[in-house]
């Protein structure tokens, strides 16, 4: 199984988060991107775009699938990964690094704490293996 | 793993990108065991088997195949299907999996004499694509594999496993397609891998079949074609023999083609970011048009690209289309296919 960072969020959807300053990035999982499969195409929020905890947010796609992509907090979207436009495939290739999508100001910090952690996500994977 | 017609058929095995590139640039391995294949013997075989198809293995040679289509009264398509003839008194018909029975009752109900029999469970089927398809199959068998042109096959042993080997394929690459007994299927993929591994040989699956074939604008049964829709419309006049004598679905086709075609599938680029899904509606100056059967992210031709059905008046080289990819409209233009040249 991938090396889930010990240091970020987790959702059931398969998003992570991470605090950053007062912002919070936010990204697929490694156990998304593999799911998914090469990814070909994203579609991105504007910034200044406001979204929702558990809301779609943005779209990404892979060959074969298209699959949405799920809030893990709400916010208002502050920075937005645009190199993904050109090179879709670093969700693939650096999914906790190079191909984080957006940057959120949270307009309630504390929902983090109500996300997984490493641990937790771990053994949601290894629930949903079985 | 996913469901296919029944079968756990693999979606990928390293990535379809890295298997579709495998395939247009060295060779790549499918296990399409689901197709099915029925068959027709004895005396009059080729007759009732021409009987039920579109194309004419009456003027194809033994050892030859044809694509055809199997229509309804209709027109429409039952199924597309290859068809083989090995003589006068042998031909075997390759359908689509998930069409298997419906395609034999069809065949039973409609044979003007000889009843097919459904040896589906009979054959397996591996396909092996790619420009370096031919040298790799070649180290495993005596058979000279130059002599077998385009849409010809012969029989034979590969790496010792009694095979139909084919030259046809659903890449667009050179390639064959070998039908062998399901209990030696293993040692066939076995050996291939073995002797193509060095050369770049990959195993291949259902999402790299999907894209490289989408390339090349063939179709796909239930998403391209069915029941519903006509060679004439899907563009495939070709397989259609007018000077073969009858066969079923020619009156209503004949009535299509004197009346004027309708509506065409024809092969769309994207000119705004986006890609085309199977069921995406096709609009034109913001009026629906059509409808998507299929499309994705082409990894040879790196475009979004996309096949559909749109109105004859609308389906010459240039016409500007929108696709409407979850309500918001983005660009297309319709384009010469195939994609990949």
């Amino acid at each position: 199984m991938a090396d889930n960072p010990k240091n970020l969020r987790y959702t059931k959807d398969h998003e992570w988060a991470r605090r950053d300053g007062a912002g919070v990035v936010v990204g697929v999982t490694s156990h998304a991107q593999e799911a998914l499969g090469d990814v070909v195409y994203v579609e991105l929020p504007k910034v200044g775009d406001t979204m929702t905890a558990g809301s779609p947010f943005g779209v990404v796609e892979s060959t074969k699938a298209v699959s949405e992509l799920f809030a893990p907090i709400s916010g208002k979207v502050t920075k937005v990964n645009s190199a993904l436009t050109d090179e879709p495939a670093k969700i693939n290739s650096d999914p906790y690094g190079a191909g984080w999508i957006v940057e959120v100001q949270p307009s309630d910090p504390s929902q983090l704490d109500g996300l997984m952690d490493a641990d937790g996500y771990n053994d949601l994977l290894a629930k949903t293996a079985t | 793993m996913v469901d296919f017609a029944g079968w756990d058929m693999p979606v990928q095995y390293a990535g379809v990108v890295a298997e579709h590139e495998a395939v247009r640039t060295a060779a790549g391995m499918f296990d399409v065991s689901h197709m099915g294949e029925i068959e027709f013997r004895g005396e009059g075989a080729l007759e009732s088997a021409n009987a039920l198809i579109t194309n004419d293995l009456g003027k194809a040679a033994d050892g030859q195949a044809v694509y055809a289509g199997l229509l309804n009264h209709q027109g429409g398509f039952v199924d597309d299907v290859v068809a083989y003839r090995f003589s006068p008194e042998h031909v075997l018909i390759c359908v689509n999996a998930s069409n298997r029975e419906k395609d034999f009752a069809w065949m039973t109900e409609n044979t003007p004499r000889v009843q097919p029999v459904n040896r589906s469970d009979d054959f397996a089927q591996l396909a092996i694509q790619g420009p370096k398809a031919a040298s790799m199959v070649q180290t495993l068998t005596d058979l000279p594999l130059e002599s077998i042109a385009t849409y010809r096959f012969r029989e034979g042993a590969v790496a010792g496993v009694p095979c139909i080997v084919s030259r046809t394929g659903y890449t667009g690459e050179d390639g064959f397609e070998l039908y062998c007994p399901p209990d030696r299927a293993e040692r066939l993929w076995n050996a291939l891998l073995e002797a193509g591994q060095a050369a770049g040989l990959v195993p291949a699956g259902l999402g790299a079949r999907d894209t490289l074939r989408t390339e090349m604008k063939y179709a796909l049964y239930g998403n391209d074609i069915d029941d519903a829709h006509t060679p004439l419309e899907a563009g495939l006049g070709w397989i259609v023999k007018w000077d073969k004598g009858e066969f079923v679905g020619r009156p209503a086709l004949a009535e299509q083609k004197a009346a004027g075609v309708k509506r065409k599938l024809v092969g769309f680029e994207m000119r705004e970011p986006g890609i085309p899904r199977h069921g995406y509606p096709l609009g034109k100056d913001g009026q629906p048009v059509g409808e998507v059967t299929s499309g994705t992210q082409g990894p040879t031709v790196k475009k979004a690209i996309g096949i559909g059905y749109v109105p004859t008046a609308l389906a010459s080289e240039g016409t500007p289309l929108e696709v409407d990819i979850r309500g918001r409209p983005v660009r297309a233009q319709v384009v010469k296919t195939p994609f990949k040249r």
